[in-house]
């Protein structure tokens, strides 16, 4: 069937939602205004900034160039579900934090989701390769050198190898 | 930068896709990846009817061997599935390599091939490299199927041969000849852009180490992807040394038409393509001569 609205459930940081858009709501808007759930943040919607960058069944993706309904029956991971454990942030989390990776913040949760896949599949990634990794992110604060810093302390503490924060 | 409305169908069979195609034509779009479709929509210079969303149809996201050491690529494997895929590696090495300059690591986890194919931009990496492999895209309708050669398939600015019932289905890549190596190398302002100027070299080397065939190819270099088979006949016949790679770039930059843009102008796109094309046949010409390439 060819309908109007769809209804669409998914999990968002294991949690289920249901819900009935319509087909044209981007993911994007779907995250901020259906759930509640604005550390998803909103630059270009064209796919170059990365500022909606999400997890979309465990991959970095865009959430501004998907549709609400292709979420249906998916799995997402916004930033607010990064920190498994809500008293205590997650190491990539700490790490910008204490390397100052970010200054306005607008990017951040981009960015975070980004590296977190990044660091899932290369835990110990050098300098040229965490610059790779961040291309399809914009930053227009910290000249990306506080948030190479950063990742470098990240990926250090998740292997266990560096001091503990 | 909303979308316009739309109606939306999740296909759940490649038949029901086509089937809802054939009904709606122009107005309906397939909606694979739509790392390009989507942005043109909410830039509203798409205004599509209707969407059918052929992302469930996994029976379409392969890569497999046809047999007879030509792979084939399904209408739903994506651009991160060639840039890991152990046998694309091993046996196309070219597309691999371009799936790494396909825009970022985000776009390229949804953008597929075959849907980055059939929006034919001009400044694409992989159109560029389907012709410089000589690939054959398989179309597929409601009433039947045909085979496009990739140099048939790309018409002009985002356009293709693509009937309005046709889905572009399945890639077939041919086998490499031995002793083939192939290089693609772009240059842009920061890395996930659309480059400047790309360039793709295929280069077959006889037993005796001469050049037997040669292929180059360009990404933003005129309307379509571009083939500069003078450059590439300059550097037949003879072994390749520095004076063939100086006429073959030469022969290209008058080959290709570039039209400038506000990154590069037209003068520095054909500059770009001469060196370029240097130093993509110098690589290719190194991966042909080892046994890593080909197998």
């Amino acid at each position: 069937m060819i309908e109007g609205l769809f209804t669409v459930t998914t999990s968002v940081n294991g949690t289920p939602y249901t819900r009935v858009v319509e087909p044209r709501l981007l993911l994007s808007d779907f995250l901020r205004h259906e759930l509640g759930l604005t550390g998803t943040h909103v630059g270009c919607e064209h796919g170059v900034c990365g500022a909606c960058t999400i997890l979309f069944d465990g991959l970095p993706m865009r959430s501004c160039l998907m549709f609400a309904p292709q979420a249906h029956g998916h799995e997402i991971v916004t930033v607010e579900g990064l920190a498994a454990d809500g008293d205590r942030l997650h190491p990539l989390q700490e790490a910008f934090r204490d390397a100052h990776g970010l200054q306005c913040g607008f990017c951040t949760p981009g960015i975070l989701m980004t590296m977190k896949a990044f660091l899932d599949e290369n835990p110990s990634p050098n300098e040229a390769e965490i610059r790779q990794a961040l291309s399809g992110n914009l930053c227009r604060c910290t000249g990306y050198q506080h948030i190479v810093e950063a990742v470098t302390l990240a990926a250090t503490r998740i292997a266990g190898r560096g001091p503990k924060s | 930068m909303k979308p316009a409305a739309f109606k939306y169908l999740v296909a759940d069979s490649l038949d029901h896709a086509l089937a809802v195609k054939a009904e709606h034509g122009d107005d309906a779009r397939f909606l694979a990846g739509g790392q390009s479709l989507i942005p043109a929509m909410n830039f509203r210079l798409a205004e599509p009817a209707l969407l059918i969303d052929i992302n469930g149809l996994a029976a379409l996201d392969y890569v497999r061997d046809s047999g007879d050491g030509a792979m084939r690529i399904g209408a739903l494997t994506r651009q991160r599935t060639l840039e890991r895929d152990p046998l694309i590696a091993r046996r196309q090495p070219l597309v691999r390599e371009a799936a790494g300059h396909v825009a970022h690591p985000q776009i390229r986890n949804r953008g597929t091939l075959c849907g980055n194919l059939a929006h034919a931009d001009p400044a694409s990496e992989q159109p560029a490299v389907l012709l410089a492999l000589d690939a054959r895209l398989r179309a597929q309708s409601a009433s039947g199927e045909r085979w496009i050669e990739a140099r048939d398939f790309f018409v002009s600015l985002f356009t293709t041969a693509l009937e309005e019932d046709e889905m572009l289905v399945e890639v077939e890549l041919p086998a490499l000849a031995p002793r083939t190596g192939t290089c693609f190398i772009e240059l842009a302002r920061r890395p996930g852009d659309y480059a400047m100027m790309g360039v793709a070299a295929v280069i077959t080397l006889g037993e005796d180490g001469t050049c037997a065939d040669a292929r180059l190819t360009y990404c933003n270099a005129g309307e379509i992807p571009v083939a500069a088979d003078r450059a590439a006949r300059a550097l037949v016949g003879g072994r390749i040394g520095d004076e063939q790679l100086r006429i073959a770039g030469d022969l290209a930059r008058e080959e290709i038409s570039p039209t400038g843009n506000a990154q590069a102008s037209e003068a520095f796109q054909r500059h770009l393509a001469a060196v370029l094309t240097g130093r993509a046949v110098k690589r290719a010409l190194a991966a042909a001569g080892s046994e890593e390439v080909g197998g």
